[in-house]
């Protein structure tokens, strides 16, 4: 498994290196310092050089790199690390070079308590930030909590405790979906689907067991046949009937969290768990099939002379007139050698942003059902290269609340704890853009 | 006295960062102890040496604060190495803490003193240890499981006379599902570096207990667990069918390396079943998590993606109806691009590649040359796969020719030049490509348009023209092209002989007497003698027709692709290579020796398919023969060896080799690179049966064959890098020689 774990910063200082086993040598960080950081043409995340293999990844402005022997499991090192960068995001707000040298210490704790020997062990960071904290944790004082904090650390409910106790029960869902849209040039959609997310924020009393249902028509069953994830299966063509009213969704995957149970969720489509306390990502899920596109986007690019280039782009959003999106920002690419640029908008702000060759167009609030138009020109500058533009695909972002492009609703959430307790659940819905290209 | 004296007079001057550090170490205040532990520990890490630090870093070592008890231990670890004397202070402390109160400062201390590599501890482990191994806390149960891997590496006959093995495997049975995983772990490290213990053994009780876990240990446990789950061999269908069963709900776990573990549990032990009706629903259950993990972080994706490249070439129908998730966005790295291009292809059917063809032109005109030029080559291997898509494919080829982009159109000659090959009917086009002419300055593309001119020279007016053009600049030319304007020109002479007399005259004296390659004189010799012998049986030979060629999508041979599956989503996956040709010695030896013997099996069942696998191992077990750049990585990197450092740069500088998956020097044979491109070209002459050969043979003698033998066909290329290429390289060169004939 791991032999070590190095951290880079950008400029190929080390700045963590913790050995796990012998064949860790010190002298592995210059190699992967001059094999890859200072190596321009390195393209491929993973290096092995002899026997030793680097496998690394960069968040923010630092390398993480896996070091190991042998014939490991690769994406079991890459989501180890990824792992690592979420779990010091959780830790010190962000994992960045700044972050990293100044909590040097805990990173050390950290990489000590998570991998033994190479292997990675618990790394839920609800369970880590009750031994492993920033004031240090004093033995004494901890003596009768530390076994019950090893007792959960290793147990089947490792990402809850005992005795949560909330005066008020509430539990959030945030549904959150990622458009993702590439377009082609004549207008036909290439590629449209949802990735999406259902984010809880459980503040339960207890040990609370929850069911959770939702509007959707799970195609995973063997025989195709449609089981719906409300309830015990029952009268199906009662059930049918219901869900048509719904209106439901297919979804093409899902991917639970550790706490659902993966066995009951196969045997009859119920995802009952029992929720971390605080906020954690229930489930992610994919649906291709009939996505609402929140904007429309019609793109006219024409290269008039070689120095010049006109566009026209008009965003039509398609939501209810009710619903606004916000934060809409539409990258337009110009050639590499724009000098200058001119452009008129009907709403929000154009700018030309040079270091990366596009026009920033942004709209702080787009209500629904307007529509609104970019008309611009790019001068060129002579070039002796004559090499064609290469037309990067329009891209854009945005966030609207209260819309779920794959049509997702939640349709109950059922909380069944001892206390018997009523509790409050709030749900909210947003869809952002993933990657919303548009090619001209 | 006089020690001490002495000391003073080796220690370091007093002032300076150390005596700072030192001073800090032994102050009477807590908090300053601490925060000077923290300064060693920072300076460690920057690469200082502060192993002069050691006896005053370790009367820090007895302290209630667990956080500082962590550094203390931490700077153990990096320095016992260097003072082995000196840990043994150091053992009590561990001793003691190994039965604290508190089960982190247990666990801790039976975790640290596995890392700490000196023989001397080892004697003090061994009770610590057994009492740790059954401690009521699952906790340091579990730390303790994986302690006796690491002692194992130490001692392996202490850890056995111990019998610290049996008691790991009485561990599967724990109630607690981290233990169990932990012990699983352990007991594979352990079985991995010395199989003839015989640590690992499931039986079908611990199956039972594994199975149990699975649904309850961590995510790092799962995987564990199912790659262990994986290797195990079912006794019979039924077993199978329950752990299919059992294993196929992680496909919805959120953590992508869970999911990839479990498709490939799953998938090796559906080899297992014999129902069809239970396969077809597993591989329709595997699809929908498969691409989703498509959607994860592009390092991951990645894995993902070359895991999937070998599930399609096993079972190609599988993702049949997801080609739009593969879509290459804007700005993918470039190495997700390339693997994502090589699954299209695959998908690629006669239901969707009007799609597929419309989305990699679009490719085509993107500005990363290596992610175009393949773009176009997947243009071409898809026409030459699918038939109904040959017409539209050599539509967009044509319109790729009107960008007049260089390394586009040179990419476009050679791929029309295989569809050629493949499909009759589309000499229309010939004069497109040969307005063309003057902008191909790679030999490949020069190569193939003047392959296509010798083969349709009849229907082309003025390829007497073409070829004199080139016949006038022939020593300019490189080698591969010298050698098809001279079967192009003797190709024309036999279509037309009229015309073309003086050329071929003209071509094969420059060749003969001219060229210093004896490859090229070589063969102007053949055909020289050839036309002048019998212009009948030149012709028969020489325009001979030549077998189509079926498909230009690569794929692995049979027995290396069984081999890589059992390797899923593992770095063999990743690079397509049996791990043993590219891990070295050391650890992993056992493991490398188990190939080995698989391999050696797989020969003696089907021994011409798998004499390409047998021939790569031939390299593995000697490293010494091994390439260089395992030496120069493996030596010891603690003793300064700049010589060694200087030379790395080099050797590493495979960035886009990388790309292909694997690094150069561990090239094998279904990879030979460059040397497959010329064998292609060469066996573009016209195949012709053994019989010609034969004859042949007679007439030119044997000398000349082993002339060619000894030929180094590959070219420009450096020689390949280890020994595993030899067997089979020689022997395809030697056969594709003999078809030339």
């Amino acid at each position: 498994m791991l032999s070590g774990i190095l951290l880079f910063n950008q400029k190929g200082e080390l700045l963590i290196m913790r050995a796990f086993r012998q064949d860790m040598r010190p002298r592995l960080a210059d190699v992967f310092r001059i094999q890859v950081i200072s190596n321009p043409s390195i393209r491929s995340p993973i290096l092995t050089l002899g026997s030793t293999t680097f496998s690394h990844i960069r968040s923010e402005n630092i390398y993480i790199v896996g070091v190991s022997k042998g014939n490991v499991n690769a994406a079991l090192v890459f989501e180890f690390l990824y792992k690592l960068v979420s779990l010091g995001k959780s830790y010190f707000g962000r994992f960045d070079e700044e972050a990293v040298k100044s909590n040097f210490v805990m990173v050390y704790e950290l990489l000590d308590e998570i991998l033994d020997f190479g292997y990675p062990q618990n790394t839920e960071t609800d369970t880590l930030k009750m031994y492993i904290t920033t004031e240090g944790v004093k033995s004494e004082r901890a003596l009768e909590d530390s076994s019950k904090i090893t007792m959960q650390a290793t147990g089947a409910l490792s990402w809850r405790r005992d005795n949560i106790k909330y005066r008020k029960n509430e539990a959030f869902v945030d549904v959150i979906e990622d458009v993702n849209l590439l377009v082609s040039a004549s207008g036909t959609v290439l590629r449209a689907d949802v990735n999406g997310a259902i984010e809880m924020r459980a503040y339960l009393t207890g040990m609370p067991e929850c069911k959770f249902g939702l509007n959707d028509r799970l195609t995973l069953g063997e025989n195709g046949a449609d089981v719906s994830l409300g309830g015990p299966v029952g009268n199906k063509s009662g059930q049918k009937a219901s869900k048509a009213a719904a209106g439901s969704v297919t979804l093409e995957d899902v991917s639970l969290h550790q706490c659902v149970k993966l066995s009951s969720f196969t045997n009859d489509r119920t995802i009952s768990f029992v929720p971390p306390d605080g906020s954690f990502q229930l489930m992610t899920y994919r649906a291709t099939e009939n996505v609402n596109l929140p904007f429309k986007v019609q793109v006219i690019v024409n290269e008039i002379r070689k120095s010049k280039v006109e566009y026209s782009i008009a965003i039509r959003a398609n939501y209810g007139p009710k619903l606004f999106a916000t934060s809409v920002v539409v990258k337009v690419p110009t050639p590499t050698n724009t000098a200058s640029t001119t452009h008129r908008v009907t709403q929000g702000k154009a700018k030309y942003e040079p270091s990366e060759n596009v026009i920033v167009w942004k709209i702080a609030r787009f209500t629904g059902q307007s529509e609104f138009v970019l008309s611009a020109e790019a001068e060129l500058g002579a070039t002796t290269q004559q090499k064609a533009w290469s037309r990067p695909p329009l891209s854009m972002q945005f966030s609207l609340l209260m819309f779920t492009s794959s049509g997702l609703l939640v349709r109950y959430l059922k909380v069944f704890e001892k206390g018997n307790y009523s509790s409050v659940k709030w749900v909210r819905y947003m869809t952002r853009a993933g990657s919303y290209e548009i090619r001209f | 006295m006089a020690v001490n004296r002495l000391r003073n007079a080796l220690s370091t001057p007093r002032k300076g960062e150390t005596h700072e550090l030192r001073s800090g170490l032994v102050s009477q205040y807590a908090y300053e102890r601490k925060e000077s532990i923290q300064k060693t520990i920072m300076a460690m890490t920057l690469g200082k040496d502060v192993s002069v630090l050691f006896p005053d870093v370790l009367k820090n070592i007895a302290t209630p604060d667990l956080d500082q008890k962590k550094l203390v231990y931490l700077y153990l670890m990096n320095y016992a190495k260097s003072h082995p004397d000196l840990c043994i202070l150091a053992v009590n402390t561990f001793v003691q803490d190994s039965e604290d109160p508190n089960p982190l400062i247990r666990a801790l201390a039976i975790r640290t003193m596995g890392c700490i590599r000196v023989d001397k501890m080892v004697d003090y482990m061994e009770e610590p240890l057994r009492k740790t191994l059954k401690d009521e806390s699952p906790y340091v149960r579990k730390t303790a499981a994986l302690c006796v891997a690491k002692l194992f590496d130490l001692n392996a006959a202490l850890c056995i006379e111990n019998g610290f093995v049996e008691t790991l495997q009485e561990m599967i049975a724990d109630s607690n599902p981290m233990v169990v995983a932990n012990s699983v772990t352990a007991l594979s490290e352990i079985s991995e570096a010395a199989p003839e213990t015989k640590a690992l053994v499931v039986t079908s009780q611990m199956l039972k207990k594994m199975l149990l876990a699975l649904n309850e240990c961590t995510e790092w446990g799962r995987i564990t667990l199912l790659t262990t789950l994986a290797d195990y061999r079912p006794t019979d269908t039924k077993e199978a069918e329950n752990i299919c069963e059992r294993v196929s709900p992680q496909f919805q776990h959120v953590n992508p390396s869970v999911v990839l573990a479990a498709v490939k549990t799953v998938f090796l032990h559906m080899q297992h079943i014999d129902n069809p009706t239970l396969h077809a629903t597993y591989l329709k259950k595997m699809a929908p998590p498969l691409v989703t993990l498509v959607s994860s972080q592009p390092e991951v994706q990645y894995v993902a993606l070359r895991n999937i490249d070998l599930l399609l070439q096993k079972q190609s129908n599988i993702l049949d109806k997801e080609m739009r998730v593969f879509f290459c966005k804007y700005n993918d790295p470039p190495y997700l691009k390339l693997t994502k291009l090589e699954i299209m292809v695959r998908i690629a059917n006669s239901s969707n590649f009007d799609q597929l063809l419309a989305e990699l032109k679009e490719y085509s005109m993107e500005v990363d040359m290596d992610f175009v030029r393949k773009a176009v080559r997947a243009i071409g291997q898809v026409a030459i796969k699918i038939e109904e898509s040959a017409e539209k494919a050599v539509n967009v080829l044509l319109e790729l020719i009107n960008t007049k982009i260089g390394y586009v159109v040179q990419e476009v000659i050679v791929v029309i030049k295989d569809i050629f090959r493949k499909y009759p009917g589309y000499e229309g086009i010939i004069p497109t490509l040969c307005s063309c002419i003057d902008d191909l300055d790679e030999p490949n593309a020069r190569g193939s348009l003047i392959w296509i001119v010798g083969e349709y020279a009849e229907k082309i007016s003025n390829a007497g023209d073409i070829l004199a053009g080139f016949v006038d600049g022939f020593n300019e030319e490189f080698t591969q092209t010298q050698l098809q304007i001279l079967t192009a020109v003797v190709k024309l002479f036999l279509k037309k002989p009229d015309e073309s007399q003086g050329l071929v005259q003209k071509v094969l004296q420059a060749a003969t007497a001219e060229s210093d390659n004896p490859d090229i004189r070589d063969r102007a010799y053949v055909y020289w003698r050839l036309l002048s012998s019998d212009p009948q049986i030149a012709k028969n030979i020489v325009l001979s027709a030549r077998p189509q060629i079926t498909s230009t999508i690569p794929v692995l041979p049979g027995p290396l692709l069984d081999s890589l599956l059992p390797n899923l989503s593992t770095l063999a996956s990743v690079y397509h290579k049996p791990p043993h040709t590219f891990i070295g010695g050391g650890r992993s030896s056992a493991l490398q020796a188990a190939a080995i013997e698989e391999a050696k099996q797989n020969a003696r069942e089907n021994p011409i398919a798998a004499a390409a696998v047998s021939a790569a191992i031939a390299g593995g077990p000697t490293p010494s023969t091994g390439g260089n750049a395992e030496n120069l990585l493996d030596i010891d990197f603690d003793g300064a060896a700049p010589a060694s450092m200087q030379k790395a740069p080099a050797v590493g500088s495979s960035g886009l080799e990388g790309l292909a998956g694997t690094p150069q020097r561990v090239a094998s044979p279904t990879s030979a690179g460059g040397g497959g491109g010329m064998d292609d070209l060469m066996g573009m002459f016209g195949n012709t049966n053994g019989t010609i050969a034969g004859q042949m043979n007679g007439n030119a003698g044997n000398g000349l064959i082993n002339g060619f033998a000894g030929l180094d066909m590959n070219g420009g290329q450096p020689p390949p890098p280890q020994d595993q290429l030899g067997g089979t390289g020689n022997k395809q060169t030697k056969e594709d020689l003999l078809g030339l004939f």
